[in-house]
């Protein structure tokens, strides 16, 4: 019994990763003269989103995020990726770590009553 | 320039937090400092490499390398750590009482001068890195190069004053208590690196984060705050965890606790007939 439950659950760990992987809904974010170009990010609630950080300057920023617990290095003109889990409703703050003038907010907003309707 | 200074410092602080603890709990360890050292000189020219080949390390693994990367290194450190805790419950408490006769201490530590070395490196490589990067993101970014130097070196002064200030604060528990409260630092501390790793793998998506903000405590201490800060390097204090944080952390602590208790209760047993208020503190299993 027990020792079924291993492979179950590494099936499906891989599983969930692998439809996250299928489709994870992508959105952008840029960094420009070592501020976000835009400082709020509206995100859909409950989902997994990749977020592409993309900076546009010569000079490394850092991407970071205290309530999402996100912390990457950004060199200059260069993007990179970091997986944003699934969020309820509310707003986390997210900064450039090089640059504390930098602030931006990721807004989840409720999803409509409609769909799942619930919260989480 | 305090700007500099404030951010320099912030990355500082946790590797000197970190040796400043190993150190202390190492301390019946002869010939430590020279591990520790080399682990710090390593340590920095690790940082140089990382900054260097930043942006070939952003882009390996489709934009992922740098999580990877900080996880490995992370976990790297955790598995050094953990392996250093137990050893030293097993054997520091034996040396507590033996810590005046040098020699005695000489040959026990060679095993884990090499886990000792190997912390020191990762705390600096990971927290080094950045500094450099941010110092070059300053320079870079225009003309204030007196400045910036002095708010660098400033950072870096007052990261490891604090750092000293906590090993000199350390040594004054009562031997009989320091390697409970040394091993009870380094245990949380452990769980805490495990969490960040954890943080590390949910963002390049290799584990799921089994919930985001369980709760949310940052309007009670926010982690920005310099307190918050220090109990997040100290203790892994995070104010809206997520499953997957927490889950590392308590399977760390309860892992590295379980064979500390284990390790402690097999070095005590064959002297607890001994007397003394020092040969007590050895004798006696942790009293936590």
């Amino acid at each position: 019994m027990r020792r079924q439950l291993i492979p179950l659950a590494l099936f499906a760990v891989l599983a969930v990763g692998a439809t996250a992987y299928a489709e994870t809904p992508t959105t952008h974010l840029i960094i420009k003269d070592r501020v976000f170009t835009v400082q709020e990010l509206t995100l859909p609630a409950d989902t997994q989103v990749k977020l592409v950080v993309e900076n546009q300057d010569r000079i490394p920023a850092e991407f970071e995020s205290y309530d999402l617990s996100r912390e990457v290095v950004v060199p200059g003109r260069s993007s990179i990726v970091v997986y944003i889990a699934p969020l309820a409703p509310g707003r986390y703050n997210f900064f450039n770590d090089f640059n504390h003038a930098a602030q931006g907010w990721v807004v989840v907003n409720a999803p409509a009553e409609s769909k799942t309707g619930g919260r989480k | 320039m305090l700007a500099t200074a404030v951010i320099v410092f912030r990355e500082v602080l946790e590797a000197a937090l970190v040796i400043a603890i190993v150190l202390g709990a190492s301390r019946s360890v002869a010939g430590r400092g020279w591990w520790v050292l080399g682990g710090i000189v390593l340590g920095t020219l690790g940082a140089g490499l990382v900054a260097l080949f930043a942006d070939a390390i952003a882009q390996a693994f489709t934009g992922n390398g740098q999580s990877l990367l900080n996880a490995v290194i992370l976990l790297l450190a955790v598995l050094m750590l953990g392996w250093h805790i137990v050893w030293m419950s097993g054997h520091g408490r034996k040396l507590a009482g033996e810590i005046k006769e040098v020699g005695a201490a000489v040959q026990a530590g060679k095993k884990t001068l090499a886990a000792l070395l190997v912390i020191c490196f990762t705390a600096v490589m990971r927290e080094g890195s950045e500094v450099v990067l941010f110092l070059w993101a300053i320079a870079a970014s225009g003309g204030r190069e007196f400045g910036m130097t002095v708010g660098g070196f400033a950072g870096l002064a007052a990261g490891i004053a604090v750092g000293a200030l906590l090993y000199r604060s350390l040594l004054f528990i009562p031997i009989r208590y320091f390697f409970t409260v040394t091993g009870w630092l380094l245990l949380l501390l452990t769980a805490g690196l495990a969490a960040q790793a954890a943080g590390f793998l949910n963002q390049a998506n290799l584990l799921p984060a089994l919930g985001t903000s369980l709760w949310n405590t940052s309007h009670i201490l926010s982690q920005q705050s310099m307190f918050g800060e220090l109990l997040h390097i100290l203790v892994g204090y995070i104010a809206r965890p997520s499953g997957i944080e927490l889950l590392f952390y308590a399977v760390t602590l309860v892992t590295i606790f379980t064979l500390m208790r284990l390790m402690g209760r097999h070095a005590a047993r064959p002297r607890t007939t001994v007397r003394g208020s020092e040969a007590r503190a050895e004798a006696q299993p942790s009293s936590s």
